[in-house]
């Protein structure tokens, strides 16, 4: 069967249904016709919007880190702290390895992912692909579902809940530069990453 | 040939890295389409190819139960203690969410119980539900085992939530002799609980879920 160029099919990832690619308008969704998964939206956003985003979401993020979260009070004795004071208390209390956890899903992994990202759409907006483009782009994949911020947006309001009963609980602007960080992340989630992939052509950059 | 050709009917095959779609080289003696040990490179990223996740079966079953295992102490053993003046107390996940009800916070107390008791135990039960199926070729509801199977893989990491509550209050009341609280180690093999699952359900295939007789179509 004619089947032109590999490039203009798709293979459903959940269950290796093969489709001809259609040619998507505004707010389409493309979704396999045997197990519903989805296969392919359009583009909603260009490579400069993409980079504009995730400028922003460094600069909130280097926020969410620098300021502390919440303070409590106790009988005028006042208590604080930033994310890195989560994670270097639980070295120090016998838990390495949450603080492990902690670290690299709410600050390294993160931190990875926003700056290979910024890394590669800096060049992809003038149709370049960036030195280390292919090792980026696989890194990018398997980082995958470990960058838990928002996870830790309902974790903190959940412990401030907890901690109103006892304490004075007195927010503090790091966790309103991790609410603004989680909406970003929510625009993310909506944004297929491969698409740089047919975006960037291969050419001697 | 059905109306909604699979790869290796037409001797394709999908790079799960970069989304590419290669032709298996003909007489290439390791594509055999049996699933085993395809190796070759994907041309695009250079990630292996194959037709399925490598030991998708054993691998998610060993993880699945290595969690489960895990899963054990995390709930029996206390994961955070709340110190004062006068009181010590050990505070397990199900007390913890008992807690939050009492104390007047029934909404927070219900997504805390999801997160940390519904969700995960809705893995163990979902993903052990879909290797028994798959691995017996069932044609049984597939498109809803192939929705359970996304969902898994959705919400898997919101359990992290409990094991991020109790590094934050840690971290936050230290009031010396006043008021402390410590971790416990009920937290730690929920932390480890949590990855599992993650790593769990990555390494099942849901391709496996079509691959038995054809019945749908």
């Amino acid at each position: 069967m004619g089947m032109g160029s590999p490039e203009a099919l798709l293979i459903c990832e959940h269950c290796d249904t093969v489709y001809r690619r259609q040619l998507l308008s505004r707010g389409d969704v493309a979704c396999c016709m045997r197990c519903g998964a989805e296969l392919e939206r359009h583009h909603g956003l260009g490579a400069n919007a993409l980079l504009a985003l995730i400028l922003t979401a460094l600069i909130v993020f280097v926020q969410a880190n620098m300021w502390p979260i919440v303070t409590l009070g106790l009988n005028g004795q006042l208590s604080s702290t930033t994310l890195w004071g989560m994670i270097i208390a639980m070295w120090q209390e016998q838990a390495k390895v949450v603080s492990v956890l902690v670290a690299a899903t709410l600050f390294f992994f993160p931190l990875m992912k926003m700056t290979m990202l910024g890394w590669l759409l800096w060049f992809a907006r003038v149709g370049r692909r960036a030195p280390g483009f292919v090792p980026l782009m696989v890194a990018l994949h398997r980082l995958g579902p470990w960058t838990m911020s928002e996870v830790f947006v309902l974790g903190a309001l959940v412990a401030i809940v907890k901690a109103h009963t006892y304490f004075d609980v007195i927010p503090d602007p790091g966790i309103y530069a991790y609410a603004a960080l989680t909406l970003l992340i929510t625009i993310f989630a909506g944004v297929d990453l491969r698409r740089l992939w047919d975006d960037v052509p291969e050419q001697a950059a | 040939m059905s109306a909604l050709p699979r790869a290796a009917e037409l001797g394709l095959i999908a790079c799960t890295v970069c989304g590419l779609v290669c032709r298996n080289v003909p007489g290439h003696p390791q594509l055999d389409g049996d699933g085993v040990d395809d190796a070759m490179a994907c041309p695009r990223c250079g990630a292996t190819l194959r037709r399925r996740k490598a030991d998708s079966y054993m691998r998610t079953w060993a993880l699945l139960i290595a969690a489960f295992i895990m899963y054990i102490p995390a709930n029996v053993l206390p994961i955070m203690r709340t110190a004062s003046l006068n009181d010590i107390d050990d505070n397990t996940i199900i007390s913890g969410v008992v807690e939050l009800w009492v104390k007047g916070a029934p909404n927070l107390a219900i997504i805390v119980f999801t997160a940390s008791i519904v969700v995960p135990m809705l893995k163990f039960l979902a993903l052990g539900t879909l290797l028994v199926s798959s691995q017996r070729g069932s044609g049984w509801a597939r498109v809803q085992r192939a929705k359970l199977y996304r969902l898994v893989e959705l919400i898997g990491y919101w359990s992290m939530l409990d094991v991020f509550v109790v590094a934050l209050l840690t971290a936050l009341v230290r009031f010396s002799v006043l008021s402390l609280v410590e971790p416990l180690p009920g937290v730690i093999f929920f932390g480890l609980t949590v990855v599992l699952t993650m790593l769990a359900s990555m390494s099942f295939d849901p391709r496996l879920i079509w691959d038995g007789k054809d019945t749908d179509d």
